[in-house]
């Protein structure tokens, strides 16, 4: 019997089989959706069970779902695969090693909403999975699975996959709808919100690859049963990206509501060579640091308990600092890759990652003052709360927090200071 | 009528209908929230963040659905937690809207400064200095100095040509895509857009040509800072220094309204100097928009090729005379003509043309128009009246076009349908090969050349419907109000003549002749030949006869022997010829006197656009000494015939027009220079809401009263057919082209490398049938010409006939058969 | 003539498919991926035929090359070795990674090897911070990650790569 519920290849193999896959349970949540339960049950389940999207900003998935308005046809399902956060890489190997489980849950949302076409957008450097999925979707459509009057009902559904093609803000729900449409990947305004006015302006829901995942054995074990783990606002299982300065770095799948201290020491193997931990970044570059205090520790890694340390859970994204990381070389980082992923579309996002990244810029070489790490705290105040889109606000996560928690790196660059 | 919505701005109290975005509410109350992205012409995109303000809205108790009051009885209200993008915000009930708040302006300062990051600040030398929407912001809302280092600053390419018409600075470049929304969504050219992303995100073309739209300059114009700018008016002068003048473009029938920016110059001696031309809003007419046409080919009024004295021919030659020895001569020989002719174009404006026809009556002359296109009788009487407007066309009501190819033949009118499709109208557009109206209209239907009245009468009341045609006439039928526009593609007077009369008699048979939105619209070659009609001039149906036979023939503004060598051996008949010209025309060379005009923008005028709005011209630079407008040189022979004729104020002489002409009773100058508060404010020192174009303070023009008469116009029994072609050979049907080689337009050297080029297009099984070469060089004969020329294959043109684009070296004026061979192959005669 | 279409009718016609046909727009992205497969880049006259096919302007197209990293307009290096250099692989040694194996090659980030065969890049987070150093190798129309690298294991990947291309060059002549 599998421990996993997410990562079950880890204890079956060749799970990327359909055969082994069908062996093991596959597909008969899929049959079981489409020839006994209505749409409204299936999303009626959803809710019950309290999942939350796992892409980020962990809405609940059968809320999505039901905002879907059912006077305006068609609808469509989007699977965002684009994973493209610093620190994430689930989705990748929920897509590399157990595709079915994944599919399955895409075509299970599908017909929540009862959609005929549904996309899976994978980032474009996903070339091999995408490769994989085509097969995949192949394989069901001869299986039967997929295609016209499934299992004799009136209801068809095709999958297709549409490749990106190197841009992080195509994860963003809008901008990756515009970016199926052919355009560029900026998002659009919203109001209307894609549950009214998404893909092609129908109606549309975008759900994250590990959201998805989790719905063939929400189907199969019911709503109770998906809640004996987790929190009770945050249930379920959910996958960990633990990265940066720990000794075993990997994707961990572990109850939501587990502390960071069983993350990144008991499962991570603790940090190398004995140093100290100094901070931590929950949800990939977007975080802000938390401080590794003991408390912070100890704190249940769900939704709620992180933002009560004023940062967020984001995508589950663990990225691990020690006391050997300058927090100014950081937000330099995390800042050039905001800088090189703004699409451009609003001011203060385009303007304010080119700013920082300068200011950083001068900061790491030695050639600013302390008046410069000044400006760069207003600077990325200045953005907050104007941008269009999360990624601005994203940007300004780990630059103002490292500035109010660890300063001192800063000033330890200013005038001439060299390490 | 929408359902009202009130408001509060500031605390002024404002009620807007439902749908209006935060920003123009607050304009309609003179509350100027500064806007960069926004445009009220296009949809909003938030993109900017510029318009940035405090929005509240009233608290409703969750239970009861009422309102939550305050202890005073005032409603509570909420304010969100961020602040709201005011230009993509609709309004709402009870809404509550703060824009001077402390956090509202120093949110507006951040994006200022935000954006002045990456500007160059070449405000010496940028050509927007002066009227450019981010410095008027900067110095009404920004910081007062930057905090960026500026040895930081990123350096991008200056001076860079998207095309040769529209210049790009990519520094200056703020990322509002004004210019893209503009191309994309307004226009439907999508040729410019943006490259790369984040702060590398730059403009670029890959059209070619660059830049290739036929709107281009109107991107100049809504750019809110000098990244765009037009190769005519770039380094050409600062805006302060700018006068200007009201002004009506004349180069199409839709009439829009311009401004001619002038300036002195060393080059005019001082003079004044047209600098550029620049769109004056007139949301009945043009809007804020004009063409590249409108925009840039006036050249030829300031060109060094123009006349400046009378001639009188003495020998063989024409010589220099002065004015009262070549009017004399005239007066003399129009007095004794045995038969006048006076042929004039659409070109010249009312005044004009009401007092060549005086003169002509009294001598019994015949005053003939030049043209290709019959029908203005029939506009007279089912135009559209007042209250009409192509803006207000939707839902419920039809437009249907017949023989044009409306973009190239009426740009801004083209828009204007494709607008009213968007808004719901239905648009039927017949025509026998692709236009780009295509694309927007409910019903396409082609017919073959030749086909115009068979496939219209469909239409007609108690018509037989084939099948293929029974959708398009129900729903044509189905419509509240109908607008029928008809062209000349693939025309001439005769073909017109009938489509003219079957489009009249399907206005008049739905009996709402005379009530607004309905109605007859002429696509017509020039910008005033309805108001050459209403004048009293007519086409001739056999105008080289006419021209042969005349013992004078009196041209103004029209160069028949230039423009076909049938028309040249006629002049060559005629006896006597005096000619009225901006330019000396072949037609001129072939005359016995010659009169030096003046062109539109230097002297006054009124003219009369196909949807008959009279709109009223002012002149904006000095005319040369010894050029007088065609109205006086008219009316002084005139005065020697002894006809009481105004030969200097054109204002009079409009008055005197009047009275003879009954449609154009009530309208003088005073009205046509009333305006009225129009929708968007427009064109104020806050130039950055709308764009740079100019608001109208001087004229929106007067709707003409229809000749009603209630008479049946009667649709013609068929159209006036192909001619045959010959064996080897097809028939050349003429087309029209914006910008065509015509002598108004050759002047504007900028444009030359996008005219319509002496180029047939033809089918490629229409040119394999005839063994020639795909893109090859031809000799084309007909009658009695012979022209070189090539061809080009499209598959979009029908089979078996070829387009001749008018004005551009086809004398064509009417579907006519020709030998068509390779230039190598001798010619088959 | 649609050159691309005339090379790649099948697979052109599986693209379209995916898409509803009145939004032939949307695929715009397969069908960059298709053409840049070949010669490793877009070409203009791919872009024209691009155009063509989902109905839109070749600007809209450019527009496009030019908003995504994986498309090229130019054509640079056969192979991009495109290493992340993104803050959690730096964290692991990244940055280090890349500047050994720039010397090793002799060649400068964003130049292209002596051959012409290789152009080493820095790129942003590709999912594969748990496994740096790492890089992903983009040419050939193909997409390969390569993880847990060490510079020699990379210049292994290099040379293999040498041998494959040279193997294809003999195969042409
Ligand atoms: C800049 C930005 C990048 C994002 N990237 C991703 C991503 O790579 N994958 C993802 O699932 N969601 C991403 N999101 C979140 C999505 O917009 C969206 O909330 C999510 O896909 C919804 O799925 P869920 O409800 O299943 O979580 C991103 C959001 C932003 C603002
Ligand atoms: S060129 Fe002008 S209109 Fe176009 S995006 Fe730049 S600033 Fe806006
Ligand atoms: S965001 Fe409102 S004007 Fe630009």
């Amino acid at each position: 019997m599998s421990e996993y519920i997410l990562l079950r290849h880890r204890d079956i193999p060749d799970l990327d089989r359909l055969k082994v896959y069908l062996k093991n349970g596959g597909f008969e949540a899929w049959k079981k959706v489409v020839t006994s339960m209505e749409p409204a049950e299936l999303i009626q389940l959803a809710k019950d069970s309290g999942l939350r999207g796992r892409g980020g900003a962990g809405f609940p998935t059968g809320m999505k779902w039901s905002f879907v308005p059912n006077n305006l046809w068609p609808h469509y399902v989007v699977a965002n695969a684009d994973e493209s956060e610093p620190g994430t890489f689930k989705d990748r190997e929920i897509m590399e090693s157990n595709p079915f489980q994944f599919l399955e849950g895409l075509m299970i949302a599908s017909y929540a909403v009862q959609a005929q076409n549904s996309y899976a957008y994978l980032r474009g450097e996903f070339w091999q999975i995408g490769l994989k999925l085509n097969q995949k979707i192949a394989e069901l459509e001869k299986a039967g699975f997929l295609g016209d009057n499934l299992f004799d009902t009136k209801y068809s559904l095709r999958l297709h996959v549409h490749m990106g093609a190197g841009a992080y803000i195509c994860g963003e729900e809008t901008a990756l709808l515009e970016s199926i449409e052919g355009k560029l990947g900026q998002p659009r305004l919203r109001p209307p919100f894609p549950a009214v006015a998404g893909l092609y302006a129908s109606p549309t829901v975008i759900n994250n690859v590990e959201t998805l995942t989790n719905l063939p054995p929400i189907v199969q074990n019911g709503a109770t049963w998906f809640r004996e783990h987790g929190t009770e606002k945050s249930p379920g299982v959910k996958v960990f990206s633990l990265s940066g300065c720990v000794n075993k770095p990997g994707n961990y799948e572990l109850p939501l509501g587990t502390p960071f201290r069983k993350l990144i020491y008991e499962l991570g193997g603790g940090i190398p060579e004995g140093r100290a931990i100094k901070a931590i970044m929950a949800a990939g570059a977007s975080s802000a640091l938390i401080s590794a205090t003991e408390a912070a520790l100890d704190t249940p890694m769900d939704y709620e308990s992180v933002a009560n340390l004023g940062a967020s859970l984001g995508s589950a994204s663990v990225i691990v600092l020690d006391e050997s990381v300058s927090m100014s070389w950081l937000a330099q980082k995390t800042t050039h890759f905001f800088k090189h992923e703004s699409c451009g579309k609003c001011t203060p996002c385009r303007e304010g990652t080119y700013w920082m990244a300068h200011i950083l810029d001068r900061i790491e070489d030695g050639g600013a003052s302390a008046k410069d790490v000044d400006l760069l705290f207003t600077v990325a105040r200045q953005m907050q709360n104007k941008c269009l889109c999360a990624l601005g606000e994203f940007s300004t996560q780990p630059v103002v927090s490292s500035l109010e928690k660890f300063r001192s790196d800063f000033l330890a660059r200013v005038d001439g200071q060299t390490r | 009528m929408p359902k009202m919505v009130t408001l509060t701005i500031d605390n002024h109290p404002v009620t807007v209908p439902q749908g209006t975005v935060v920003v123009d509410a607050a304009k309609k109350i003179g509350v100027d929230i500064p806007v960069f992205c926004y445009h009220p012409k296009m949809e909003p995109v938030g993109m900017c963040r510029l318009c940035l303000v405090e929005i509240g809205r009233p608290m409703v108790d969750r239970a009861t659905g009422q309102p939550l009051m305050n202890e005073d009885g005032t409603p509570k209200v909420q304010f969100g937690p961020k602040l709201e993008t005011g230009c993509t915000t609709p309004v709402s009930e009870g809404m509550v809207v703060h824009t001077q708040t402390d956090g509202v302006t120093s949110a507006r300062k951040d994006i200022l400064e935000f954006l002045l990051t990456s500007h160059p600040l070449d405000c010496p030398v940028c050509d927007k200095g002066g009227e450019c929407p981010l410095q008027n912001l900067t110095m009404r809302h920004g910081p007062g100095n930057s905090r960026f280092l500026f040895d930081e600053k990123q350096h991008l390419g200056k001076n860079i040509p998207l095309g040769e018409l529209i210049y790009l600075d990519r520094e200056r470049c703020i990322q509002c895509a004004r210019c893209v929304r503009f191309q994309s969504d307004v226009v439907d050219d999508p040729v410019i857009g943006f490259y790369n992303r984040g702060r590398k995100l730059e403009i670029m073309s890959n059209s070619t040509p660059g830049f290739d739209s036929i709107f281009s300059g109107n991107t100049t114009d809504i750019c809110p800072v000098g990244a765009l700018t037009t190769a005519d008016f770039r380094f050409g002068a600062r805006p302060w220094e700018l006068k200007s003048a009201a002004s009506i473009c004349t180069h199409c029938p839709v009439g829009c309204n311009l401004t001619v920016n002038v300036r002195r110059e060393a080059k005019s001696g001082g003079d004044v100097a047209i600098k550029r031309i620049m769109p004056r809003q007139n949301e009945s007419v043009n809007e804020i928009w004009i063409c590249d046409k409108g925009r840039m080919a006036y050249h030829y009024a300031e060109s060094k090729e123009r006349l400046t004295s009378p001639l009188v021919r003495k020998g063989a030659d024409l010589q220099l005379v002065s004015w009262d020895e070549a009017l004399d001569l005239a007066a003399e020989k129009i007095r004794s003509a045995g038969q006048l002719v006076t042929l004039a174009g659409g070109r010249l404006s009312n005044e004009d043309l009401f007092n060549l026809v005086q003169v002509t009556q009294t001598v019994n002359g015949r005053a003939l128009l030049y043209t290709h296109m019959a029908g203005g009788d029939l506009v007279a009487r089912y135009g559209l009246p007042e209250g009409s407007d192509l803006g207000a066309l939707g839902k419920g009501d039809a437009i249907l076009v017949i023989a044009s190819d409306l973009h190239q033949e009426a740009p801004v009118w083209w828009l204007r349908l494709k607008q009213a499709a968007k808004r719901g109208a239905e648009l039927i557009v017949l025509n026998p090969r692709e236009t780009r109206l295509d694309k927007f209209a409910g019903h396409v239907v082609r017919y073959p050349y030749g086909q115009e009245v068979e496939t219209l009468s469909a239409f007609l009341p108690g018509a037989q419907v084939p099948e293929a045609l029974q959708g398009v006439v129900s729903a044509f039928q189905a419509a509240e109000n109908v607008v029928v526009f008809y062209g000349s593609e693939g025309l001439g007077l005769d073909g017109s003549q009938a489509v003219a009369q079957t489009a009249a008699a399907l206005v008049f048979s739905r009996g709402k002749t005379g009530q607004p939105n309905n109605g007859l619209v002429a696509v017509w070659p020039n910008g005033n030949t309805q108001g050459a009609w209403d004048m009293g001039f007519k086409p001739s149906a056999d105008l080289a006869s006419a021209v042969r036979t005349a013992d004078v023939l009196w041209a103004a503004a029209v160069d028949p022997a230039g423009d076909d060598p049938a028309l040249a051996e006629a002049v060559d008949g005629a006896n006597f010829v005096i000619v009225q010209e901006l330019f000396l025309s072949e037609t001129a060379r072939r005359a016995d006197i010659v009169f030096p005009a003046q062109s539109f923008a230097e002297r006054e005028g009124t003219v009369t656009s196909g949807e008959l709005r009279v709109q009223r011209y002012y002149p904006a630079i000095r005319p040369d000494a010894n050029t007088r407008p065609d109205f006086a040189i008219s009316a002084q022979i005139g005065l020697r015939l002894g006809l009481k004729l105004e030969t200097s104020v054109p204002s009079l002489a409009l008055l005197q027009a009047v009275e003879k002409v009954p449609t154009y009773t009530g309208v003088n100058y005073q009205r046509l220079a009333e305006v009225a508060e129009q929708w968007p404010i427009f064109g104020r020192k806050d130039m950055y809401y709308g764009g740079t174009g100019y608001a109208n303070s001087q004229g929106l023009g007067v709707k003409l009263a229809l000749a009603a008469d209630g008479i049946n116009p009667h649709a013609a029994k068929e159209s006036a057919g192909m001619p045959p072609a010959a064996v080897n050979g097809l028939v050349l049907v003429p087309v029209t082209r914006l910008l065509d080689r015509g002598a108004t337009v050759m002047p504007s050297t900028l444009l030359h490398q996008r005219l319509a080029d002496k180029v047939l297009q033809l089918h490629p099984r229409t040119a394999e049938k005839l063994g020639l070469n795909a893109d090859g060089d031809v000799v084309v004969a007909a009658n009695n010409w012979t022209v070189e020329a090539r061809i080009q294959l499209d598959e979009k043109v029908p089979v078996g006939v070829a387009l001749a684009p008018r004005s551009t070296g086809f004398p064509v004026s009417a579907p006519l058969a020709a030998a068509v061979t390779s230039r190598v192959a001798v010619p088959e005669v | 003539m649609n050159e691309l279409l005339a090379k790649y009718p099948t697979e052109i016609k599986a693209i379209l498919a995916k898409y509803p046909p009145e939004f032939k727009r949307s695929a715009v992205m397969p069908l960059l991926h298709l053409a840049q497969g070949d010669p490793g880049y877009i070409t203009p006259q791919a872009m024209q035929d691009i155009a063509e096919i989902c109905g839109i302007s070749i600007t809209e197209v450019g527009s496009i090359v030019g908003f995504y990293t994986l498309y090229y307009d130019k054509p640079l290096g056969r192979y991009h070795i495109q290493v992340c250099t993104d803050m959690p692989c730096a964290l692991r040694g990244a940055d280090k990674f890349l500047k050994e194996l720039c010397e090793r090659l002799g060649v400068k980030v964003g130049e292209p090897t002596a051959d012409g065969l290789f152009v080493i890049e820095e790129v942003m987070c590709l999912a594969a911070c748990h496994r740096a150093p790492m890089f992903q190798v983009h040419g050939d129309g193909d997409l390969v990650y390569h993880e847990h690298q060490t510079v020699d294991t990379a210049l292994a990947v290099l040379d293999a790569l040498r041998q494959k291309a040279a193997v294809a060059e003999e195969g042409k002549e």
